[in-house]
């Protein structure tokens, strides 16, 4: 056998490859549940809540209050949808899974890199399955606008994929999303994805600037109601982001050390 | 399973076994030290404690590339830490662990080893096929190699099946297609036929040894003495996380073979005893002596007609009992096995 075996190298890159994303990414997608969490469900909600004259008519910034709300429902779905990428090794550690992948040259940096890279394609569509919708029903934004609110709801959706490695770690059980789902619904209500924040009354309003919907919101919409406080938002995802990071580092390197 | 303070060499509280398993144990260190080239595994007094408990107690142990080791013991034996630590999968508290001269999870990287473990490992939402593409990429392998897999581990014919849909022996299967993705050259098996039917055993143990064909080293957990007596060219008996026994599946056969005599008798004289044919071993414990022979009935008829001996009674082992004796502290033990 020896003389018939080939050199034995390490895979590059880690065993990152085009081809396991491509196969993740099949997988995910075959999960009806999590398709309609990510990609369906912020559209029938732009849909419920955007869907009128009154809105349409109504100008926010350079826009209507259609493509306000419609930029919100995108960073909601990106967030849903950037959640349950990280989130999905939860169930893979329950399966028994990432203890397989350790029997294999994938190099554990290169297997969250995979996750990232999932988290945001999905997150990426699902961005623009929300724009789609809206155009569709009358959303109006200026030109940068669509552009620049699109590509922040989309980057700052990273703060969640931190957010849904660090839960997929610290939660094994094997129906995460179903304790983060309404999870993700309190803080998008807290952020100011369904309901301005002002409108909440002055104490919830103040409480809400600290979650860590609210920054995100606030950035995306900047292009186009060029309003509130943009360094605060920043300051919000960064703050939000370090701290998922680093509880998601925290409980990464716990579970692949080996003991 | 282990006790505190067991660190006391316990060889004298195992009657009948200690000269054999010695015999074995010489004959083998002296047929490894004629290897020059790398030993399959090198297990240097491995020592793994989990806490208060000792799991595995000072293992040494060395594989020969192309071998077909068993490893046989009772739940909690320490078979799945040993194995954990070949894997990569566990770092040891003490000794040192070789795979074909490299730190194991060197070897596990570069697919010079590769494991079917007992459950798990699986994504149900995963084509059978798929399970091994993603397999092999990882490994930088192409899609020859996943099919190639798929082929030797005859379930080809299912591939495009999702991996929740498959019977418990088809997913062993998918996970023995897995482990041949890099053509290791070591595979270890961790208890694989637990939870089959018979026939379901019965074709996985087929591909295995078709597999073991080609002279790829194998080692294998199994609780199943049949299992261990009928692949495997060496048995390793393991009991409280140490090596108790080690020779060929015929050595194990012969140590199964002989039969225990024991009687009361003052002042046996040991030395006598041994001299008759057939002995194996004389072990006297204050009044009782106990002795191990291939032809029980002449030392019967010694300690009767020669010696004031009485409570004489013979007991006849058969693989199952010498399997009990060597890896159980009693009857229960064994028993807590599924």
């Amino acid at each position: 056998m020896t003389a018939a075996t080939p050199a034995r190298t390490l895979p590059p890159l880690g065993g990152f490859s085009p081809t396991v994303v491509g196969l993740e990414l099949r997988r995910m997608l075959r999960n009806r549940r999590t398709v309609i969490f990510m990609f369906v469900m912020p559209a029938v909600l732009l849909l419920l809540f955007a869907n009128n004259a009154k809105y349409r008519s109504t100008s926010v910034g350079g826009g209507n209050i259609t493509g306000y709300v419609m930029v919100s429902m995108a960073v909601y779905g990106a967030m849903l949808a950037t959640t349950s990428g990280g989130a999905m090794v939860s169930v893979e550690r329950a399966a028994g899974w990432s203890r397989q992948l350790r029997l294999t040259p994938l190099r554990p940096a290169a297997y969250i890199a995979v996750k990232l890279v999932l988290a945001m394609t999905t997150g990426l569509v699902s961005v623009i399955v929300a724009f789609a919708v809206g155009g569709a029903i009358g959303a109006q934004l200026p030109l940068h606008a669509w552009i620049e609110c699109g590509l922040l709801a989309w980057v700052c959706a990273l703060v969640f994929a931190a957010f849904g490695l660090f839960m997929g770690y610290l939660l094994p059980s094997e129906n995460v999303m179903q304790i983060l789902g309404p999870v993700l619904g309190v803080l998008s209500f807290a952020g100011g994805l369904f309901v301005p924040v002002d409108q909440l009354g002055h104490v919830f309003a103040t409480i809400a600037r600290f979650t860590p919907v609210y920054g995100v919101g606030e950035i995306a919409r900047y292009p186009l109601v060029h309003d509130g406080s943009l360094w605060l938002g920043v300051l919000n995802v960064v703050a939000w982001t370090s701290v998922f990071a680093t509880g998601a580092v925290w409980r990464f390197r716990r579970d692949t050390a080996r003991v | 399973m282990s006790r505190r303070g067991r660190d006391e060499r316990t060889t004298d509280v195992r009657p009948g076994f200690t000269t054999i398993e010695y015999m074995i144990l010489t004959a083998d260190a002296g047929s490894a030290a004629r290897h020059s080239e790398h030993l399959a595994v090198d297990l240097d007094r491995l020592v793994k404690r989990f806490g208060a408990v000792t799991a595995v107690n000072g293992v040494s142990l060395q594989i020969r590339p192309g071998e077909v080791v068993a490893l046989l013991g009772p739940n909690g034996a320490g078979k799945t830490s040993t194995i954990d630590i070949l894997l990569g999968l566990s770092t040891p508290t003490g000794g040192q662990a070789r795979v074909y001269g490299r730190p194991p999870h060197e070897a596990v990287a570069l697919g010079l080893v590769s494991a079917v473990m007992q459950t798990g490992g699986l994504l149900k939402d995963y084509t059978i096929e798929e399970t091994v593409r993603l397999t092999a990429t990882l490994f930088g392998r192409g899609a020859d190699a996943a099919d190639e897999a798929l082929e030797r581990a005859g379930i080809a014919d299912i591939r495009s099946r999702f991996v929740g849909k498959c019977s418990g022996g088809q997913q062993q299967r998918l996970r023995f297609a897995m482990a041949l993705v890099p053509d290791p050259e070591l595979l270890i098996l961790d208890e694989p036929t637990t939870g089959m039917d018979v026939g379901g055993r019965h074709d996985f143990w087929s591909a295995i040894r078709e597999d073991a064909r080609s002279g790829r080293t194998v080692i294998f957990a199994t609780h199943y003495l049949e299992e261990a007596d009928a692949y495997a060219d060496r048995v390793v008996f393991i009991r409280r996380g140490e090596v108790v026994a080690d020779g060929t599946a015929a050595e194990v056969k012969a140590l199964a073979s002989g039969r225990t005599v024991r009687a009361t008798l003052r002042g046996a004289d040991e030395a006598a005893l041994r001299g008759l044919p057939g002995v194996d071993s004389v072990d006297v414990r204050g009044d009782t002596v106990v002795v191990q022979a291939r032809d029980a009935d002449a030392v019967a008829r010694h300690l009767l007609t020669r010696t004031d001996a009485r409570d004489l009674e013979i007991t006849a082992r058969n693989l199952e009992q010498a399997f009990l004796a060597l890896t159980g502290d009693d009857a229960t033990d064994n028993g807590s096995n599924r």
